[in-house]
């Protein structure tokens, strides 16, 4: 797929990716083997019609393509762009035990994509109205996906957003250069249109408690989402110009702090930075660092590059852009200035050893490998712990030790039975697309207990 | 405005108004291109669906909520968050008050009151032209006192007078609470230390979501880092390391500072 050449991209905030042009989307859409049984669909945690959409491009009915993978996703503008499809449907592709797999995320971005070029949106066929009532929290990937779901089936839906603009994760930590916002509003005005209702700046749990709301609703999906940031608890931490990831990425993404002072929300723009961590966050931080002006970003991570948790395509499209992979290191101090604004970051070299519980190889620090190298910031981005707002304040919700909201995987359904959570809330930091199959998990579930109370 | 450079900020929120408590704080965003800035609730009337709040104007955001009207609406308006302050049956509560602190005190004062304490009110300001609802205070406490720093009101001086002062109206405080300036509640931490006086602060760091997201409230409390919006706003005043807290709460000062410069007579042309 075409992209920005990345001279030209770390200068600006416009999407990398440019997307495909029709006749490339045929032409790829054609090397699809059109499976009797395949497996791709499978490798989909919402389970969309793969095959199907992909003929439609082959037959250049691009609109009964978007049609298709709308029956099972609510937005495929934003899958086809941060699912990570090489661990899921492109993974299972039968062209790829040969060769390249089919590009199925980028077809998925192109119909979308096309379908909102033509300026026309088509909506589904509903349900008749049940009557029964729901209450979504938090209008990001988990609870825009239940919020579809349920009011196709005929239920009347209202999300409330702890924030002012909805979208959640997409809004707050995917920066415009991997995820345009317009495309999170376009989704999102997709679903009001379906007639799901919206309150923004509402934090269930303080403004309402979920107990409240059960008052008025038969059952509440809790997606709220991230929560606090995790640091490595090693000395320095709380200096000026060290950030969490969430704290970054919301002051430039959210906030619009790369606009400023056409935006009054500030972000610092420091010459050397270093991010902690080697997942998609981490990426997305040292690239948003370099955007903002750095002369040299350096990510800081204790595996190897084998181990990195961030998708290929983000690593080398880091990497393309001149972010410096400083692997197998772990940071121990952050040294400050006499004004407490960090200087300096102490490092020990690793090494890895037999495998650990997560499968990876253990990283061993090296004795006496003690480095110091000069930053003006540090992004810690090693992930984050569920919102502890509704755990707070709702009694009777089992919680696990990891502060998450306990659910049946199979229904998504929590310890009180009109509850069901999913997405970060339930799996601390996970991706995107696993929120929405959550979702999608749930909203069947609540369909099922609405339908059967009677 | 309320007295010189504290505004009285009063926004219909009925959702807000129903739950607030004492020690409660709202974030703000005073139009589509503003910054989310909490401010700390000073009253509020669940009847008329009304929460008001008193800020100082520091930077770009609350010069721009100190231009708005009556009648004006603003985008974002979200509460009540924090964990509320503590009401209990205490015995001899002293509450500290100063600049919009003072606001931010009143109703946890009440509260104390209703609650059954002895509420011991202490207002600070630097002059007496910068003391605002004493008349409200009299009406919550058992003892209400001043202090300026030129004299022109009540005790002349600094919250350094407190200990002398207390002891001269026999009053020995179970508890102590200051809602205030950084320097205020950093002092008074200070003085009551050494006398073993319980103390809790309303601490007020820099935030953007507000409901436990960012991580950029953090501050050390007995060694440990805790997060304002989620843990406290309230923390015990000795267990802070306010050397910490300082250099955090001015890490934007520049960038605060700078916006006012845009509303200099050039920008109009």
């Amino acid at each position: 797929m075409p992209k920005q050449t990345p001279w030209e991209r770390v200068k600006n905030f416009e999407e990398v990716a440019l997307g495909f042009s029709v006749e490339t989307a045929v032409e790829e859409a054609s090397r699809c083997l059109q499976c009797k049984k395949p497996l791709c669909n499978q490798g989909c945690p919402v389970g969309i019609d793969i095959p199907g959409f992909i003929k439609c491009i082959v037959e250049g009915d691009f609109g009964a393509g978007v049609k298709k993978i709308k029956e099972t996703n609510a937005l495929p503008a934003i899958c086809g762009r941060v699912c990570p499809q090489e661990e899921q449907c492109e993974k299972m592709c039968v062209v790829g035990k040969k060769g390249e797999s089919l590009s199925i995320g980028r077809l998925e971005r192109f119909v979308a994509d096309w379908e909102a070029a033509q300026g026309k949106i088509e909506v589904p066929d509903m349900a008749p109205k049940t009557g029964k009532k729901v209450a979504v929290v938090g209008a990001g990937p988990a609870g825009v996906t239940v919020a579809n779901d349920l009011i196709i089936l005929g239920h009347d839906v209202t999300i409330f957003e702890a924030l002012h603009e909805c979208g959640g994760v997409l809004m707050y930590g995917i920066p415009e250069f991997r995820l345009p916002k317009r495309i999170v509003n376009r989704e999102v005005e997709y679903v009001k249109s379906l007639g799901v209702k919206i309150f923004t700046d509402f934090v269930v749990g303080k403004t309402r408690t979920v107990d409240q709301l059960l008052k008025e609703f038969d059952t509440i999906f809790v997606g709220s989402g991230a929560g606090l940031p995790w640091f490595m608890e090693i000395p320095g931490e709380n200096l000026n110009g060290v950030f969490s990831a969430n704290e970054y990425l919301t002051r430039v993404n959210l906030m619009k702090g790369f606009r400023f002072p056409e935006y009054d929300t500030p972000v610092k723009r420091p010459r050397r930075v270093a991010v902690v961590g080697g997942g998609n966050v981490a990426m997305d931080s040292a690239r948003t660092a370099l955007r903002l002006g750095a002369d040299e970003v350096h990510l800081v991570y204790r595996r190897s590059r084998t181990e990195l948790p961030a998708r290929i395509e983000e690593v080398e499209n880091a990497e393309e852009e001149g972010v410096i992979f400083d692997l197998l290191t772990l940071p121990i101090r952050l040294i400050g200035d006499e004004r407490g604004w960090i200087k300096e970051m102490e490092c020990l070299r690793m090494e890895l050893g037999e495998p650990d519980a997560s499968g990876r190889r253990k990283p061993i620090p090296v004795e006496g490998s003690n480095f110091i190298v000069a930053f003006d910031a540090a992004v810690i981005a090693i992930g984050n712990s569920p919102n502890p707002l509704i755990p707070m304040t709702t009694p009777g919700l089992e919680i696990s030790k990891k502060g998450g909201i306990v659910t049946s995987a199979e229904t998504g359904q929590t310890s009180r039975p009109n509850i069901w959570a999913g997405g970060d809330i339930v799996r601390g930091a996970a991706t995107v697309i696993s929120a929405m199959g959550d979702g999608r998990v749930a909203a069947a579930s609540i369909h099922r207990y609405l339908m059967n109370k009677e | 405005m309320i007295v010189p450079n504290l505004h009285e900020f009063t926004v219909e929120a009925p959702a807000v108004a129903e739950s607030v408590k004492p020690g409660n704080f709202v974030i703000v965003r005073p139009d589509e291109h503003g910054e989310r800035i909490p401010l700390s609730v000073a009253d509020w009337d669940p009847a008329a669906g009304t929460v008001t709040s008193i800020f100082m104007q520091v930077g770009g955001s609350t010069a721009k909520l100190a231009r708005l009207k009556p009648g004006d609406t603003i985008p974002t308006y979200v509460g009540p968050l924090g964990r509320e302050t503590v009401i209990g049956s205490f015995g001899t509560v002293l509450c500290l008050g100063g600049c919009y602190g003072i606001g931010s005190i009143f109703p946890i004062a009440r509260a104390l009151k209703e609650a059954g304490n002895k509420v011991t009110s202490i207002l600070e300001a630097r002059s007496s032209y910068l003391l605002y609802w004493e008349d409200k205070f009299r009406q919550v406490s058992d003892k209400v006192f001043i202090i300026t720093r030129d004299g022109t009101r009540g005790k002349k001086g600094h919250v350094s007078q407190i200990p002398e002062m207390m002891q001269q109206a026999g009053v020995v405080p179970s508890l102590t609470i200051v809602n205030g300036c950084t320097f205020q509640m950093m002092r008074m931490s200070q003085i009551t230390k050494p006398l073993g006086w319980k103390t809790i602060v309303n601490m007020n760091p820099i935030m953007i979501d507000g409901t436990g997201m960012c991580g950029v409230c953090r501050l050390s409390v007995g060694g440990k880092m805790k997060f304002a919006c989620v843990d406290g706003p309230d923390f015990d005043g000795h267990e802070i390391d306010w050397e910490e807290f300082l250099a955090r709460r001015k890490s934007y000062n520049p960038e605060e500072i700078d916006p006012l410069r845009h509303s200099s007579c050039q920008s109009h042309f």
